[in-house]
């Protein structure tokens, strides 16, 4: 966990102590046991481990979506465990994206409205917010395709809309769960090489949750979870 | 941001086009039903209003016992009018055009083989003048076949037209339960009254006639007066209540036990029956814009949690509480003035058909269309708020894993 960087800057994210409860009626869940970890700006780190070792639970934490039963978790400095939902919501506007496993694209509509849509929460006027998203789609080769809906893109057509949607309002950390999940391996690779970009040339950070050694391959960082516990770091990878 | 929503919701809609409309059903028709009964009830009273005011405004009308009311309706000490009560009005009171004294029953009229239920009035001359009435062929009754309580009777054009259809009735005898009777004339249309009654239907003859030999009564249920032009009714009603209580003795501290209406009075028994009447139609319809609104609830109900996983995804890109409220909100809300405009438009055309085929005006009332409309708006608040909360409060990470 020592590295080079931790001494010359401070830490984007910094979990201390967090653990998460889940009360589920006759016996507490403990999903996280007190994990600590430090993610610095810039940063690509794959999360590992299987399921119900707690990484998503982590991942809902760092998505300020959850709040941890005990620890801290300061995000540029704020203390998430101290806001509001609302609060929150505000931080995930300005200086989170997600992607999800399932892609999570808006039925019915069209490529374009999905990417402007974490741009009309932050009230950015229409003639702005349109010429911002077709950049993104650009951005992810689907210039073509921005008129098209959700259900005429194939699924890696969907899930580079996502991304798009999610670097759209140049976010400070990307969470990425399971991003490859649903996909082919070639698909895949297109989806590993369009995050890897974004990380290389944008500077935003990603957190990647993944079940596959070799997408993990493309971060510079592994951490393995097992039983609420975070128990290997890797370092490198690219 | 709130045009935004707006157009949000306008696209959400669109995208469900077939549920929206069958969501949507429930205001239709209660906004609908609200206008067309107001409209129709707004029509029927102007109606009524102006033909009552057409009979003119010297009429008066004797009725026994119809004063004031005790609990149980009819004052036990009601007495019948008489015969006599209407010869001292028509001679010791001034200014008089005409009185007629009535009594009618329901009776089967019957001819060779045709028969018809219709209303016996039993009146004298003073009748047709009274109420306006014409002969369209043959003759008024006699001084002789009046006093003498002949058989002899003078038909609307509803019974004629049932018991004779093309044949001449003039000199014929029909039979009217059990007595026999010679038509000795027939009266000019007057067609439907407002409150939907054939006013052709019944059949005039002598007051003693039915007195004698069909009723067996010396009683008379009203008297028909009315006052020459230029006579203040006002006078005429004073007048004849000193009268009537003179000649049943009524001491001063005593109730009548008789009522005279003039027009103003019976205009506004009847207006105010079908306002009464309009405002429980009303009601009833405005019960059914509440149903609408629960169809609005259950449909923003289901349609949350068929977005659950839309909802996750704002939440998670950063919507707030109320946005995510206001979302629902405001889709509910566009769904209801929907409902409202359609309802509006449904309603009023409703209510000219209804209106034209009944034979009473069209009266465009702009404010129960303002209210039904707001009213509509107001059930989408009503009932689109609780399912927009749901959605508001959904946990986001459930939202986001909900299949």
């Amino acid at each position: 966990m020592v590295d080079s960087h931790q001494k010359t800057t401070d830490a984007l994210i910094e979990l201390e102590s967090i653990s998460k409860v889940y009360d589920t009626g006759s016996a507490a869940m403990h999903a996280l046991r007190g994990i600590n970890l430090r993610i610095f700006s810039g940063e690509f780190l794959a999360v590992m481990g299987p399921s119900g070792s707690g990484k998503s639970t982590c991942m809902n934490i760092l998505g300020c979506l959850d709040p941890p039963t005990a620890g801290s978790y300061r995000f540029k400095g704020v203390k998430v465990e101290t806001l509001s939902r609302d609060q929150r919501a505000i931080l995930r506007r300005h200086y989170l994206g997600f992607v999800f496993q399932g892609f999570n694209l808006l039925k019915r509509t069209t490529a374009l409205e999905n990417v402007e849509l974490p741009l009309v929460y932050r009230g950015i006027p229409v003639a702005k917010r349109r010429e911002q998203a077709r950049q993104a789609l650009a951005d992810v080769g689907l210039t073509d395709w921005a008129s098209h809906t959700t259900g005429e893109l194939s699924g890696g057509q969907q899930q580079r809309v996502a991304i798009a949607r999610a670097i759209v309002t140049q976010p400070d950390v990307l969470l990425a769960d399971e991003p490859t999940g649903n996909l082919d391996s070639a698909r895949s690779r297109e989806v590993m090489q369009l995050l890897t970009r974004f990380n290389r040339d944008r500077g935003i950070t990603i957190v990647m949750v993944t079940h596959e050694s070799d997408m993990a391959a493309y971060a510079n960082r592994q951490i393995h979870f097992a039983d609420g516990l975070i128990t290997q770091h890797h370092q490198g990878g690219r | 941001m709130l045009w935004e929503t707006i157009f949000l919701a306008l696209r959400e809609i669109r995208r469900n086009v077939m549920r929206s409309a069958l969501t949507t059903l429930g205001i239709v028709i209660g906004v609908a039903a609200v206008i067309t009964m107001v409209t129709l009830g707004n029509g029927a009273t102007a109606q009524v209003t102006s033909e009552i005011s057409s009979l003119g405004s010297n009429l008066l009308q004797v009725r026994p016992g119809q004063g004031p009311r005790g609990p149980g309706g009819k004052r036990s000490d009601a007495e019948n009018l008489k015969i006599e009560d209407a010869e001292a009005i028509s001679q010791e009171i001034s200014g008089l055009a005409a009185v007629a004294p009535v009594f009618s029953q329901g009776a089967q009229g019957i001819y060779g083989n045709e028969n018809w239920a219709t209303t016996v009035n039993g009146s004298t001359n003073a009748y047709l003048s009274v109420r306006n009435w014409t002969l369209k062929k043959g003759r008024n009754f006699t001084d002789r076949e009046m006093r003498g309580g002949r058989a002899v009777c003078i038909l609307g054009e509803t019974v004629r037209d049932a018991l004779f259809g093309a044949q001449n009735p003039i000199g014929t005898t029909i039979r009217l339960e059990k007595l026999s009777c010679e038509v000795i004339g027939v009266l000019k249309s007057k067609g439907q009254s407002s409150m939907g009654t054939d006013q052709d239907d019944f059949v005039l003859i002598p007051l003693r006639t039915i007195q004698r030999r069909m009723a067996g009564t010396q009683h008379v249920q009203d008297i028909f007066i009315s006052a020459k032009d230029g006579v203040s009714t006002t006078k005429v009603k004073a007048d004849i209540e000193r009268l009537i209580r003179e000649r049943r003795h009524i001491a001063e501290d005593e109730d009548d036990n008789f009522a005279v209406q003039d027009m103003q009075e019976i205009m506004s028994t009847v207006t105010g029956t079908t306002r009464v009447l309009t405002a429980l139609l009303g009601a009833v319809a405005a019960v059914s814009l509440l149903v609408g609104g629960i169809g609005i609830m259950n449909i923003m109900l289901v349609s949350v949690t068929e977005r659950t996983r839309e909802i996750g995804t704002r939440l998670a890109i950063g919507a707030l509480e109320q946005e995510v409220l206001m979302q629902f909100l405001v889709e509910a809300v566009v769904l209801s003035c929907f409902g409202g405009l359609a309802g509006i438009a449904l309603g009023l055309t409703a209510a000219r058909i209804g209106a034209g085929s009944l034979g009473i005006p069209f009266i465009f009332n702009p404010g129960i269309v303002i209210i039904a409309f707001l009213f509509s708006a107001a059930v989408g608040v009503l009932f689109g708020y609780f399912p927009a909360r749901k959605a508001a409060r959904l946990n986001p990470i459930e939202a986001l894993r909900h299949e």
